[in-house]
């Protein structure tokens, strides 16, 4: 199979390059990761991050073909060859496909991604209803593998200012909870023209969430909430 | 030379379930704490615990610790310490009911508890039947847990040192531990984190086999540092082969798919595991269905074209509760086996899973090791905890859900002692000595100056064929010690590996050829402790003693590095407070 990939090492590279790399697949190589397993064999100075291989990590998030997914999960009889694999988009290259993810977990960080609870805990567990609990599907499963922020105009525009899809899913999954209190902090915390209103419902989260999870979607709740709080 | 060092209370080396408890521990106990991890936290290997973790809630029927206790000694092969064991099982309720304070997304009943299914091993009163002790969210609890710990850690501003490689344990003369070398990978900087109390939670290192559910990044980087720095690995010999791995993937299939009611059948459709466990049948422990599959496939009476893997059903649940229960499985089935579980069985074969020995601790988490006069010393400054460590509740065969009790209990009994340890003065910051980093320096230099040997792909595969053949599900006298020719002849090989790539930033072939050098460490533990083992008990199954020999053989193995000595320790058979359980013929 042939694969056109992005190479840029800045000990060496003065700028990015495309690299052509023909591999001799074997039935057993499945995904795309294993395909890009036997070339860093052949060419160790090849960089990725990859973990679990199984799409629950979030590890190996990379531009294919001009889509964003996870190469662990991405099936080689798929691809169109070459197959083109660039670096999530939107982030500074580090390296090769590794690209330096300290905005995207900012704003994670930034909607106080933990159950806020003040009320003393009770010796059991607390109680939740299976219908509460289902709120949370959709919600809970996100890998962090920002395949959906870094596929996002308004994130590319605004990743300082923008809490971007993965972080505002997460947001809204704290509100969703009932265990969680602090509703109205997490929705003050989002009430600004860039931090939740830079959405533009453009949908390329959606399209891309290899959890086949629907930020859009969550941020529309959220949206709502804050309307709601106003009328 | 000028190596960059900082200083901290405490050094965690790993951020995974249990190095994420342990390290919340120590955040919240206001201490200086860097948490070593060499990927993002959420992308450690817990994430992909999908069952459950155990604790006899009672939710869905009654249950108590001593149940629970009774079939961790039992599911042990009677080789795991029973006070250790006591001492999980009685406080894993509050484990789990904490974590759903912390916020864990666990499934509820109608009641509002939390939701419990039936686990392998796991049963009500003493062997009777199956029980539903297993909490879960869906199929995804690890993922839950291990996102819910990180948040948590959010919450308690804990200090990350993402994609950072602990390379080595500092010791001193007195054999005191003062921290670690490491190595950031962005940068490829070398630095020393000097530290009163070192934590290692670096989880497995199931890619010593050709056919693992783990993870990559499950390379033994614990066990390699703690070999190398001269203390013992226990029980090595002992690694759990999961039922039920994808046929050709190696991906989990979690035994909560049989929890809910799904069963396995081989090429005739028999559900054969009747004959091998007439009580619990599917959900009789590991090692006994891991063993009952492999001899069927062995006689001839596997599925597919060469009659390679046997068949997991669960079409019989219904679509409705395979994506209410089991969501994940059905994604994995379809993505690597081409199967829809809701319409078709899915092909599965025994594959390895985890390691059930580590570094001897205590239930403390403090490491110990022999003190060379017939007792237990603690090598001060070190300490361990989850998959990594060997306290031993897990004996010879694990039982599902009791790795996320293991990592949630001892990853906090391990942080609560490196507080109190702290606070004592029991462990301080002596003086590095001055060849603190040589030898990693050393290791370092080498691969940096290399200009020709060994490809790391190479030597690894190697080890990984070696230890699927010579040390699998099923053991026999000769392959074994053939194995070990092998494996000494591959570690031989594993001192020459070159590697094209010099750079310093994110080097990753650098960090692959590092981790071969933990992974050969494990490897070589595993199969020499394997070999010197005359009996079959748990996952040590060996052809030519096919007996458990609790007279000359219940006891644990202690292998060091130098020289490749083995060395022996009682089992714990006293437990805290309650009687002993009496070993006895394991039947399910």
């Amino acid at each position: 199979m042939r694969f056109q990939i992005y190479r840029y090492n800045p000990d060496v590279d003065a700028k990015p390059h495309m690299q052509f790399y023909d591999v001799p697949m074997e039935p057993t190589d499945r995904m795309l990761l294993d395909a890009l397993v036997r070339i860093k064999i052949e060419d160790d100075t090849f960089s990725f991050r990859r973990s679990c291989r199984e799409g629950v990590c979030g590890s190996d998030a990379m531009n294919i073909n001009g889509k964003n997914g996870l190469a662990c999960i991405t099936k080689l009889a798929d691809l169109q060859e070459p197959v083109m694999i660039r670096p999530l988009p939107g982030l500074p290259v580090i390296r090769d496909l590794i690209v330096d993810m300290s905005q995207f977990f900012k704003q994670y960080h930034s909607i106080k991604p933990y159950v806020v609870n003040d009320t003393p805990p009770p010796e059991t567990e607390r109680l939740q209803s299976p219908e509460d609990r289902e709120e949370l599907n959709g919600l809970y499963e996100c890998i962090l593998c920002a395949c959906c922020s870094t596929s996002c105009p308004s994130f590319w525009w605004n990743p300082d200012k923008f809490v971007g899809p993965a972080g505002l899913l997460q947001a809204y999954r704290f509100i969703a909870d009932t265990r969680d209190q602090a509703t109205n902090e997490r929705l003050d915390n989002l009430e600004d023209p860039y931090r939740l209103f830079r959405c533009h419902s453009i949908m390329n989260c959606v399209d891309v969430c290899p959890k086949n999870l629907n930020p859009t979607k969550a941020i529309g709740k959220i949206k709502d909430l804050l309307v709601k709080r106003t009328v | 030379m000028g190596i960059a060092r900082r200083q901290f209370d405490a050094v965690v080396v790993g951020a995974g379930g249990s190095g994420l408890r342990a390290a919340l521990q120590l955040a919240e106990s206001n201490l200086k704490v860097a948490v070593l991890s060499k990927v993002f936290p959420t992308r450690s290997h817990t994430v992909a615990a999908q069952g459950g973790v155990s604790a006899s809630l009672g939710n869905e029927e009654p249950d108590n610790w001593h149940w629970h206790m009774y079939d961790t000694v039992k599911g042990s092969d009677y080789l795991g310490d029973q006070d250790a064991i006591e001492f999980m099982c009685r406080k894993a309720c509050d484990a789990v009911v904490e974590l759903e304070h912390y916020g864990m997304p666990f499934d509820r009943l109608d009641n509002g508890k939390i939701y419990q299914r039936p686990f392998g091993g796991h049963t009500s009163n003493y062997g009777e039947r199956a029980i539903k002790r297993a909490c879960a969210a869906a199929d995804r609890t690890g993922h839950a847990m291990l996102h819910t710990l990180y948040q948590r850690n959010v919450r308690a501003h804990t200090q990350f040192f993402v994609e950072w490689m602990a390379l080595d344990l500092i010791r001193n003369q007195q054999g005191d531990v003062l921290g670690v070398v490491a190595l950031e990978m962005e940068t490829g900087e070398v630095m020393i984190l000097q530290s009163k109390a070192t934590l290692l939670a670096t989880g497995g290192a199931g890619r010593i086999y050709s056919a693992s559910t783990n993870a990559f990044i499950n390379t033994g980087d614990g066990l390699g540092m703690a070999a190398r720095a001269g203390i013992p690995l226990e029980d090595m010999e002992f690694w759990q082969f999961h039922p039920t791995g994808v046929a050709g993937a190696g991906v989990l299939i979690t035994e909560g798919v049989r929890g809910e009611g799904g069963f396995l059948l081989n090429k005739n459709g028999e559900r054969f595991m009747e004959r091998y466990a007439p009580t619990v049948k599917d959900l009789a422990s590991r090692d006994v269905v891991a063993r009952a599959m492999a001899t069927e496939i062995k006689e001839g009476r596997g599925a597919g074209k060469d009659g390679e893997y046997i068949l997991l059903k669960l079409d019989h649940l219904g679509a409705d509760v395979i994506d209410k229960r089991l969501p994940g499985i059905r994604e994995i089935a379809k993505k690597f086996a081409n199967v829809d579980p809701a319409t078709d069985p899915i092909p599965v074969v025994p594959t390895c899973h985890y390691q059930m020995g580590g570094v001897p601790t205590n239930v403390q988490g403090q490491a110990v090791m022999p003190d060379g006069k017939g007792g237990e010393k603690i090598v001060k400054g070190l300490y361990a905890a989850g998959e990594c460590a060997c306290v031993s509740v897990h004996g010879a065969n694990r039982l599902g859900t009791n790795s996320l009790l293991d990592l949630l209990v001892f990853g906090k009994s391990a942080g609560q002692q490196v507080v109190k340890d702290i606070a004592a003065e029991v462990v301080s910051m002596p003086d590095l000595p001055a060849d603190a980093a040589d030898k990693t320096m050393a290791r370092l230099t080498r691969l940096d100056t290399a200009t020709t040997g060994e490809r790391v792909s190479d030597v690894g595969g190697e080890m990984r064929r070696t230890m699927q053949a010579h040390c699998g599900v099923f053991r026999f006298p000769d392959s074994m010690a053939e194995g070990v020719k092998k494996m000494l002849a591959v570690a031989e090989r594993a001192k020459s590996t070159f590697i094209q790539d010099k750079s310093k930033v994110f080097n990753t072939a650098r960090v692959e050829a590092l981790e071969l050098d933990n992974l050969i460490e494990v490897a070589l533990s595993t199969m020499i402790s394997a070999n010197a083992r005359q009996e079959s008990r748990g996952a040590h199954d060996r052809s030519d003693f096919p007996n458990r020999d609790d007279k000359n053989w219940m006891k644990h193995s202690l292998w060091f590095k130098d020289g490749n000595r083995l060395e022996y320790k009682a089992v714990q058979l006293k437990p805290l407070t309650v009687e002993s359980f009496e070993p006895k013929a394991r039947v399910y």
